[in-house]
């Protein structure tokens, strides 16, 4: 059972995604988790200024029944899978990182300089996290889905919508990876 | 009750983004210089997992769980808004190295300045509500 705690293997990783995705197939739903950031709009009260948030949100119950397993699933195996192995990155992108002083991950998920609670007293730090927040929330329901709904689902579904907009996703990441990440940090 | 499996799927989903690291900042830089094979694999193995298994639906005929039809349906025609929203989302997704599946998860986890990405992801998908019949799609 000492796999359990060490990076799980992509091919096994990316088995039991295509598994989630078809099971939400069984159960008459679909997988795709942008969508209920659409719901907590809704839930907010979006519907009563912006006709795009005016559905019955309850209908989207059991999508936010996968967010809160997903949360469960987050905490449980980062508090009680994990080990000093994790993360274990190229060395390369190591030291490319070093350049831009984004510490090296040691078994952490998340590095320090853009995610520990510090980043509550920068104003930088606070503006990168909501601005990346914003583009994913505006872009992802732009294009109709996220990852999950085009990456996986569109493309398992043979969707040729869904590979233009994994087309732009990557075109996106590249850009911000490998021009704009390093003007800003 | 109909829930529980809902959050059973979650809690699944969870578990295997955050011990496949699909949820670290670091992966997703790493994907994008082209320096690991990692989250390639996962995603080409996902996608594969789900053809075969949307192939086998489809030729078959299987019913879901509680006997309907399973109906699966295709996206909208279109290309400027794939290809734009797509652009726009990767920016981000390079950015905070998060979608919004990770976000959640993130969340759950612990990681309290993930919250920030969340408002941030929230106001976008307002701002996409707001400006909908004003966009190219």
């Amino acid at each position: 059972m000492e796999w359990i705690y060490h990076t799980w293997p992509w091919y096994i990783s990316g088995f039991l995604i295509g598994l989630v995705m078809l099971s939400l197939i069984y159960f008459g739903k679909s997988f795709g988790m942008s969508s209920n950031l659409r719901t907590f709009c809704s839930i907010a009260g979006a519907g009563k200024k912006v006709a795009f948030f005016d559905f019955d949100w309850r209908s989207q119950r059991w999508n936010l029944a996968v967010v809160a397993g997903a949360m469960l699933g987050g905490f449980v195996a980062v508090h009680y899978l994990g080990d000093a192995s994790n993360v274990s990155i190229n060395s390369k992108t190591i030291e490319q990182l070093q350049e831009m002083n984004i510490d090296a991950p040691e078994g952490k998920l998340m590095p320090n300089a853009l995610f520990s609670n510090a980043v509550f007293e920068s104003p930088k730090g606070i503006l990168i996290l909501i601005i990346g927040g914003v583009l994913i929330g505006f872009g992802s329901r732009y294009a109709g889905g996220c990852t999950s709904g085009h990456a996986i689902s569109g493309l398992s579904n043979l969707q040729l919508p869904s590979l233009k907009a994994v087309i732009g996703f990557f075109i996106g990441g590249l850009i911000m990876a490998h021009f704009i990440l390093p003007l800003i940090l | 009750m109909k829930l529980v499996k809902f959050i059973f799927v979650g809690f699944v989903f969870g578990i295997v983004l955050t011990k496949s690291e699909a949820v670290s900042w670091y992966r997703i830089y790493e994907m994008f210089q082209f320096q690991s094979f990692h989250m390639y694999g996962i995603i080409m193995t996902a996608v594969i997992t789900g053809i075969i298994g949307i192939q086998i639906i489809k030729r078959n005929n299987v019913k879901d769980y509680s006997g309907a039809q399973i109906e699966i349906a295709d996206k909208e025609k279109g290309t400027v808004r794939y290809l734009l929203g797509g652009l726009i989302f990767g920016l981000g997704w390079g950015l905070v190295g998060s979608c919004p599946g990770p976000i959640f998860i993130l969340i759950g986890a612990g990681f309290a300045s993930v919250i920030l990405v969340f408002l941030g992801a929230m106001l976008g998908t307002f701002l996409y509500g707001v400006l909908k019949n004003k966009l190219p799609h």
